[in-house]
């Protein structure tokens, strides 16, 4: 890449309560971990009311699960998990202290997010459009109907929370954008987007969960 | 050692020059933006204040209520009173208590550290508390909310005419102020260790902060998630909690529990830490099985995980379930015990001397030790099915948030004052209302028990009528506890403008917290101190100077 | 103003148990809080600052102590839980001889009936010295029914059948009390238990209004929700008989086998795709929303009365 910058690399100095940058560095991707046990913990809450509401309701499950829009799914997950990918090159680049490849990758990565809230986005106008939305206009007959609300219910929780999540990383990311952009970021200090892919990270791995829990339960097995 | 210190004189000037209070200016602003951990401490003790005297006023309502077989109050206030006592309680004093005061004031300190790792995120963290507790505040106001603090379904999401969705968001909000509190607390343990603090040289209010720190980050998100959900199916009317909803309202009491059992051991952890601070300094011994009593902290962490369903053994939980949740609920009281038999033997062959900190600590191992004890009544499977849900589980879980938490709080209070203000607060004074507290406190919570085996059921504005003399030693009681709790108000804020000078070390206590004067500076030591030596090396007193 | 009663009143086959556990663990408690309040005092007098004693050669080996008190106190916690353990079993497994009465609570009250079509309101008469199981439920928020003299009490959970037994072995009457936080007048959702002798008992049932049985009422139900029409075997759709099902084993369609209990009838009547009998197509409707549940407890006691009518009939034969 061609982006050497002539002049000298920005120095930042630790906050008062570090003796090192390292030690500040440290602090800050330890305490990420922390808040993704809390968050690992956050969405069990939601997980185990979907393990129950499934083990009660097999088949209820089953068919609402079936209702969901597969190829959305799909593509978005493959949108998530190829925005992870740059994100993971963004923080390599910035390793190296490569500007312009962060800079354009974490543009990269915060458009792949844009895209799948855009495509989230066009799931829920079509739920909407087929009256799956609980508790405004929920409209379904059938022996499984209150099964088929309460999946939809959770479904709507789940994916609206994960959808909070990611537009967070998107704000984050495009933040890291900027400042990458300005030249905040070195070789030596570069904390901040190592933190902030952390986070993407997770944001991505429970979509990988609540992929094959919302979009495959109806269609798997025999 | 430097006791002779304790009249203060030499340290009067760095009193005035330099320290936590007047450093970063003394406006309100600089008060309101400060991220000093110390000045954030204030802040909280400040909130909590008001708070506890607000869940006190209720408490007072309710025991005044309790005189009379017919009650004084309607029934509807009364039980917005009891719902408000218990959430004001619970979440916005009990909870945060000792981890956001003394924890945040001390953490850094007793480990040679300049502040916890993100200060920004320990003032947001307040800031959220406040936002949570005005909206409490403002639920009750314009009307109150009549679910009980435990917010069960389906009443509380379909039947309650209460502001339950406001109630709901302000202990949502609360929550993500402990989270982030523990976060803190976390990071700081693990990477701002002066040199040479190891792990086994923290003192054991660090570890136990530590280990509260673990449950408000993995319990609480459940909580919040659990509220939430609550809160949608009453705006909605749809929901996994209602079974004419298709869902189940056991659910709801599995994920409410799993936050809320070990939420008890939030509330009694630091206590426990407080304890092991104050008994070694007055006893002048080291902490008698210092890895004992850290480990017992740890181990009560984790099995408080696994224990939430005791709570539910006549709600229609599998015989199995029972059988379960009763045993490990007998497995988590053993390390209790281990911690009241190394206080106690913490005592043996001590200088034992009976300042107001140590009256405290002395109180709160005698009535830890009764509510443990009936802990393990109620933990019994079939005497809960006796004793659940009246006020024999009443009694029991006040003498471990009362008398274990509150006289814990009260007893570091007193203990640190002299480092937070740099004053030395009346003796005698502190002295009566620790005594006060202690009868005050048996007098109230001890016929509950017996009202409980009696069968007084929780939650009666009105009661049978032979029940009426234990209530009404009941009352009588929380008068003389309510004196208790309201003397210190006085004579601390006294002590804030007339009490003698305290030195760095009045106590002549170990601990980094002591080494650097009283009240501290901004980033509280000169220079990093380094650590050689483990915690609690109290030497045997010299004969000559005690006579 | 009451007396400073001390026990309540010892009026079921439980209750002495439960107050031989109560003397166990006081036991055991004041064991341990005699021994810690004793050393605490001790240690707080003789060793106070300033007092002249020998404080050499304190304990050592902490580690030996420490093993010695954790291992001595989970023994004895042990014992208890063992106890306790064994007792609660005894509760939830009631004798087979037991007559069962039908418990509804709603804000504010107990509806009890019995199984001859008597009811009661907040009211429980019963005979003394016969087992008798409740079957609760709710028809709104949780509530409790506890009675302290009897040392018992569960849950009325919405949605669900919870059973209670007790053999009462006093003659009076006794509380009852709402124990589960249900709204505002929670404190007055209570009653009387009145326990009689079994002669004054047959004599109170008999001079209230008989009205149909409770499997009567069931029966007429049957038939006017249209149950029978593909039940009682002469309709053209092939559905289950039910004469002969009650507590016993049913295959499901999925594999596996359920009892066929309260839960299970009440459960295929609202919810009747969630376990379906081996063999028979998913064609039946759902109820739920349709049916009280009043009338609920009347069909599954009218499904009850089946299995005793046919259990002759049906299962004789086999050998």
């Amino acid at each position: 890449m061609s982006d050497a910058t002539p002049h000298p690399q920005p120095v930042p100095r630790p906050e008062p309560q570090y003796a090192t940058m390292d030690q500040q560095a440290e602090a800050a991707s330890f305490g990420m971990w922390v808040f993704l046990a809390t968050e690992v913990l956050f969405f069990g809450g939601m997980l185990l009311a979907y393990a129950w509401l499934r083990a009660s309701h097999p088949d209820g499950v089953a068919e609402a699960g079936r209702h969901t829009k597969v190829v959305i799914g799909s593509v978005n997950t493959l949108v998530l998990l190829t925005s992870s990918l740059t994100m993971a090159w963004a923080v390599h680049a910035a390793e190296h202290g490569r500007r312009t490849a962060l800079t354009r990758l974490l543009a990269v990565t915060a458009l792949l997010g844009l895209l799948f809230l855009g495509l989230k986005g066009y799931e829920y106008h079509g739920e909407w459009a087929e009256h799956l939305v609980p508790g405004l206009n929920f409209q379904e007959n059938g022996p499984h109907a209150r099964t088929i609300e309460l999946f939809y219910f959770l479904y709507f929780l789940l994916t609206g929370i994960h959808g909070i999540h990611v537009t967070i990383g998107i704000v984050l990311i495009a933040v890291m954008a900027v400042r990458a952009r300005r030249g905040a970021f070195s070789a030596g200090y570069f904390t901040p987007v190592e933190v902030t892919g952390l986070y993407w990270h997770f944001v991505d791995i429970v979509w990988i969960f609540l992929y094959p829990l919302i979009y495959l339960a109806g269609r798997s097995g025999p | 050692m430097t006791t002779a210190t304790v009249t203060g004189k030499p340290e009067e000037p760095v009193v005035a020059t330099k320290n936590y209070l007047t450093e970063e200016g003394t406006t309100l602003r600089s008060w309101l933006l400060t991220r000093d951990h110390k000045r954030i401490a204030i802040l909280y003790t400040l909130s909590l204040t008001v708070f506890f005297f607000v869940g006190g006023a209720a408490a007072t309502l309710i025991r005044l209520n309790l005189v009379t077989p017919a009650g004084i109050f309607t029934p509807d206030i009364y039980n917005r009173l009891f719902t408000l006592h218990g959430i004001v309680m619970v979440w916005f004093f009990l909870i945060p208590s000792i981890p956001n005061t003394m924890g945040n004031f001390l953490i850094p300190l007793m480990i040679g550290a300049k502040d916890l790792a993100f200060p920004r995120l320990n003032l947001l963290s307040w800031y959220l508390y406040m936002g949570a507790g005005f909206l409490a505040l403002f639920a009750i106001l314009i009307g109150g909310v009549d679910t009980g603090w435990t917010f069960y379904t389906p009443f509380s999401s379909l039947y309650s005419n209460g502001y339950v969705v406001l109630a709901l968001a302000a202990v949502f909000a609360v929550g993500f102020s402990s989270i982030l509190t523990g976060l803190n607390f976390i990071v700081t343990t693990h990477r701002l260790r002066a040199p040479g603090m190891t792990w086994y040289r923290l003192p054991v209010f660090v570890w136990s902060n530590y280990a509260t720190s673990v449950i408000m980050v993995l319990a609480t998100p459940v909580l919040a998630i659990t509220l939430l959900l609550v809160a949608v199916e009453r705006l909605l009317r749809v929901g996994i909690f209602d079974p004419a909803l298709g869902g189940d309202p056991l659910l709801f009491q599995h994920l409410f529990w799993f936050y809320s059992h070990p939420a008890v051991y939030i509330m009694i952890l630091p206590g426990f830490g407080v304890i092991s601070e104050i008994v070694p300094c007055f006893a002048r011994k080291p902490l008698f099985g210092y890895k004992f009593v850290v480990w017992s902290s740890i181990a009560i962490s984790v099995i408080g995980f696994f224990v939430w369903a005791h709570h539910m053994f006549v709600a229609g939980i599998s015989l199995y379930a029972g059988l379960v949740f009763s045993l490990l609920s007998y497995v988590i009281a053993v390390p209790s015990a281990i911690k009241v038999f190394n206080w106690t033997a913490t005592l043996h062959k001590g200088w034992i001397s009976f300042d107001a900190p140590m009256l405290y600590a002395l109180g709160f191992i005698g009535l830890f030790t009764i509510g443990g004890l009936t802990g393990l009544f109620v933990a019994n499977l079939a005497f809960d099915v006796h004793v659940t849900d009246t006020y024999f589980v009443v009694a029991h879980f006040h003498y471990i948030m009362v008398g274990g938490m509150v006289s814990a709080y009260f007893g570091g209070l007193h203990y640190w004052w002299p480092k937070v203000t740099g004053r030395l607060y009346p003796e005698w004074w502190a002295r009566i209302a620790a005594l006060l507290i202690f009868f005050g406190f048996n007098l109230t919570f001890f016929p509950q028990f017996i009202l409980g085996y009696l069968g007084m059921e929780r939650r009666y504005y009105a009661y049978p009528p032979e029940f009426q003399a234990w209530n009404i030693f009941s009352s009588a009681g929380a008068s003389v506890l309510a004196v208790g709790y309201v003397l210190p108000f006085f004579y601390l804020g006294w002590s804030l403008f007339r009490g003698k000078r305290a030195g760095s070390n009045p106590w002549a206590a170990t601990g980094l917290e002591w080494k650097t004067p009283s009240p501290p500076p901004t980033h509280n030591f000169d220079r990093t101190p380094t650590v050689t030596r483990p915690p609690y090396q109290y030497r045997p007193e010299p004969e000559p100077q005690d006579v | 103003m009451g007396s400073l009663q001390l026990l309540p009143p010892t009026a079921s086959s439980h209750a002495a148990d439960m107050d031989w556990l109560f003397a166990a663990l006081l036991g055991v408690s004041a064991f341990i809080l005699l021994l810690v309040f004793g050393l605490m005092i001790l240690f707080c007098v003789r060793y106070r600052k300033g007092s002249k004693v020998e404080r050499g050669n304190r304990l050592g080996r902490t580690w030996r102590v420490e093993v010695a008190w954790t291992g001595l106190t989970f023994a004895a916690f042990l014992v208890l839980y063992f106890w306790g353990a064994d007792l609660y079993v005894r509760i939830h497994s009631p004798p087979g001889e037991a007559t069962d009465i039908y418990v509804v609570g709603k804000q504010w009250m107990w509806k009890i009936e019995h199984p001859g079509g008597q009811r009661e309101i907040d009211t429980l008469h019963v005979p003394v010295g016969r087992p008798v199981r409740l079957v609760l439920t709710s028809q709104d928020v949780i509530h409790d029914f506890a009675i302290p003299a009897f040392r018992i009490r569960q849950d009325a959970v919405p949605g669900r059948y919870e059973t209670l037994w007790f053999m009462p072995t006093e003659v009076g009457e006794y509380r009852l009390f709402c124990a589960e936080f249900c709204g505002t007048w929670h404190s007055r959702m209570g009653g009387t238990i009145v326990v009689m002798e079994p002669s004054d008992f047959q004599r109170w049932l008999d001079s209230q209004d008989p009205g149909p049985s409770l499997a009567q009422e069931g029966e007429a139900l049957f038939r006017s929700y249209g149950c029978s029409g593909c039940h009682g075997g002469a309709g053209t759709v092939r559905a289950p008989r039910l004469e002969g099902l009650f507590g016993r084993p049913v295959p499901l369609e999925d594999g596996r086998t359920v009892i066929a209990d309260d839960r299970y009838i009440r459960d295929s009547i609202l919810m009747p795709k969630a376990e379906i009998a081996a063999g028979y197509p998913p064609v039946m409707p759902s109820f739920a929303g349709q049916i009280g549940e009043d009338d609920l407890l009347k069909l599954v006691a009218y499904i009850k009365s089946l299995a005793d009518k046919t259990a002759d009939s049906a299962e004789r034969p086999a050998p």
